[in-house]
């Protein structure tokens, strides 16, 4: 798989003396989405500033589409596009205007025709000549999009997309940011819906306090830290659980109906065959049996509380 | 060179002067035509004529300068100072611009602006004198560097100030009293020797000389030195610029 963005041993030092990056190294590949995840401050915002020549490293070395982001920075820029976190925007100028403005500022000759697609992709085109403070919040999330696609880039940063977005549109947006992928833009988006990166997402990286403290296929990661849950509901309601099953991680529902058997993917062994053979053992008979993986969100709350 | 990015820039300033015409383009009219009601009408009731030109013609080149500065100041500092102040400033960092692109962009937008604003204020001087050039090159000549320069020094201003007091302040506390002080309404020769040699330390006075200079052929000092003094105050704000971009003081984290 080909890199597009490669940052090595980056560290940012904030003039204050507040060290948010601390020697974050990382691949991305052309083509993909990467999702980061991270509590407030982990330092997302600042790795993705630092990649889009906001703010300056202090030590380490970004190269995009093998092009050093310092020396080659009209190169690298012209490449990249970029959603801030913050809801940035002029107050009066129109909503075509200001996608025109930004196309022109990346360098592009102007394309009226391109930037009405853009608009009607994104369901603005009906608010093309408002002025941008009578936008809603959502509209305005959507034209800064619209802003950051002006000049067709190849990589695009998504800084928290759909922060403040209602349900059905960030679906939407998942739409657009799929339909982007398969147009070959690669995404790197930073996201506290979990669930988004579950949806949308090849690879995760999870920051905290200013490290990446892992970088992992979606599906590896849910497989490699997931927890399986086998949920058995049974004939009997039972009392207590009897003593010769205490050997298996099981819990006992308030009811007396439910049995949680919580096993891990990647041990030698499920257990599950055993579980079953002291069960019948014990004459505890059950109707229906499934099983439940834990989400990504599980897995993250976990990942950071393991490195507090 | 990203000839799109400045296109862009520029194109942008000179909307928001459109949209905001009546203070932009209005205003100085209105206050020039007072200055001309209160000093010409008032003063020049007194002093009827400064080295063969009437009171009225005479004040003509130091209001137009007047204009020009604070107008050029004003417009490219707050030009730059507005996106840092929005956050709209992340946009012009991460395009591929570099310092260059974005001082020609706002400095060249705020200099037309006020160049056109020099145009209507010479237009309603005429109204009320009878206005000579004697030297109509030398004279845009004057116009042009002058805002050129003033526009670069507002754009340093922009992007020093962190909030909006700041934003005012040099234009209030250093620039007006400099202006009002070079002899915008008066010749340097009416003063005491004392106050003459102090004039001579006010940069400002060079530039309304020298422009006057280029309407009656009236001047302070020659011609050559104001020429010399404006050109001078270009290369400094110039510097200026280049060690901020070198720098990324004030813009960048
Ligand atoms: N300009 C700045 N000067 C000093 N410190 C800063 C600056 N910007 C950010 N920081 C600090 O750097 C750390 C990382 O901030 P950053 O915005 O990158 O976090 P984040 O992961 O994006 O958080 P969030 O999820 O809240 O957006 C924080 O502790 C923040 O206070
Ligand atoms: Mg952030």
């Amino acid at each position: 798989m080909q890199t597009i963005v490669s940052i090595r041993n980056l560290s940012k030092t904030y003039a204050g003396g507040f060290q948010a990056l601390k020697n974050v190294s990382l691949d991305i590949r052309r083509g993909e989405i990467i999702a980061l995840l991270g509590p407030n401050g982990a330092g997302k915002t600042t790795l993705i500033s630092t990649i889009c020549g906001i703010v300056n490293p202090s030590e380490g070395q970004v190269l995009v589409d093998g092009k050093d982001i310092i020396k080659d920075f009209r190169a690298t820029r012209s490449l990249i596009g970029l959603v801030p976190q913050e809801l940035t925007t002029e107050a009066f100028e129109s909503v075509f205007a200001t996608v025109s403005f930004s196309r022109g500022l990346f360098g592009k000759a102007p394309n009226p025709a391109y930037i009405e697609k853009i608009l009607r992709d994104l369901s603005l085109w009906d608010k093309r000549d408002n002025r941008i403070r009578t936008l809603s919040g959502g509209m305005k999330r959507r034209l800064l999009i619209a802003k950051a696609l002006s000049h067709e880039p190849s990589i695009l940063f998504l800084d928290e997309p759909t922060a403040g977005v209602d349900v059905e549109l960030r679906k939407d947006m998942w739409k657009v940011v799929s339909a982007l992928r398969e147009s070959g833009v690669t995404i790197i988006l930073t996201t506290h819906y979990i669930e988004e990166a579950e949806a949308i997402a090849d690879r995760i990286g999870v920051m905290t306090k200013g490290e990446l403290i892992l970088v992992e296929d979606k599906a590896a990661l849910m497989h490699k830290l997931g927890k399986k849950q086998l949920i058995l509901d049974l004939k009997h309601p039972l009392e207590t659980l009897p003593a010769m099953l205490s050997e298996h991680d099981l819990l006992l529902s308030s009811d007396g109906l439910h049995l949680t058997y919580t096993y891990d993917t990647q041990g030698e062994r499920t257990g599950i065959t055993t579980l079953l053979d002291d069960l019948r053992r014990e004459g505890i008979g059950f109707r229906d049996l499934k099983t439940t993986q834990s989400s990504l969100e599980e897995i993250f709350v976990k990942l950071v509380e393991e490195s507090r | 060179m990203n000839w799109y990015a400045i296109r862009a820039i520029y194109n942008f300033e000179m909307a928001r002067t459109r949209r905001t015409l009546m203070q932009s383009i209005f205003a100085p009219v209105i206050s020039t035509s007072l200055y001309f009601v209160v000093f010409g009408a008032a003063i020049g009731g007194r002093i009827q004529q400064v080295d063969g030109v009437s009171y009225g013609a005479f004040i003509v080149p130091g209001l137009i300068m007047l204009s020009l500065l604070t107008n050029s100041i004003s417009n490219a500092s707050f030009g730059i100072y507005f996106p840092k102040f929005t956050g709209t400033i992340y946009e012009l960092l991460s395009a591929p611009v570099s310092m260059i692109e974005v001082v020609i962009g706002y400095v060249g937008a705020a200099a037309s602006k006020s160049l056109i604003l020099g145009a209507i204020i010479l237009a309603t001087a005429g109204l009320f004198v009878p206005l000579e050039i004697a030297h109509p090159f030398i004279m845009l000549f004057f116009l042009i560097l002058t805002a050129v320069s003033f526009s670069l020094f507002g754009f340093i201003i922009g992007v020093w100030a962190d909030n909006f007091e700041k934003l005012q302040l040099i234009p209030l506390l250093i620039v007006t009293p400099l202006v009002f002080l070079g002899g915008s309404f008066y010749s340097a020769s009416m003063l005491s020797p004392f106050w003459q040699t102090v004039t001579m330390f006010n940069p400002v006075l060079y530039l309304i000389s020298g422009f006057r200079w280029s309407f009656y052929e009236l001047a302070d000092v020659s011609v050559g030195v104001s020429l010399a003094v404006i050109v001078l105050f270009l290369a400094a704000c110039m510097a200026v610029v280049w060690w901020i971009f070198k720098t990324g003081y004030h813009i960048k984290n």
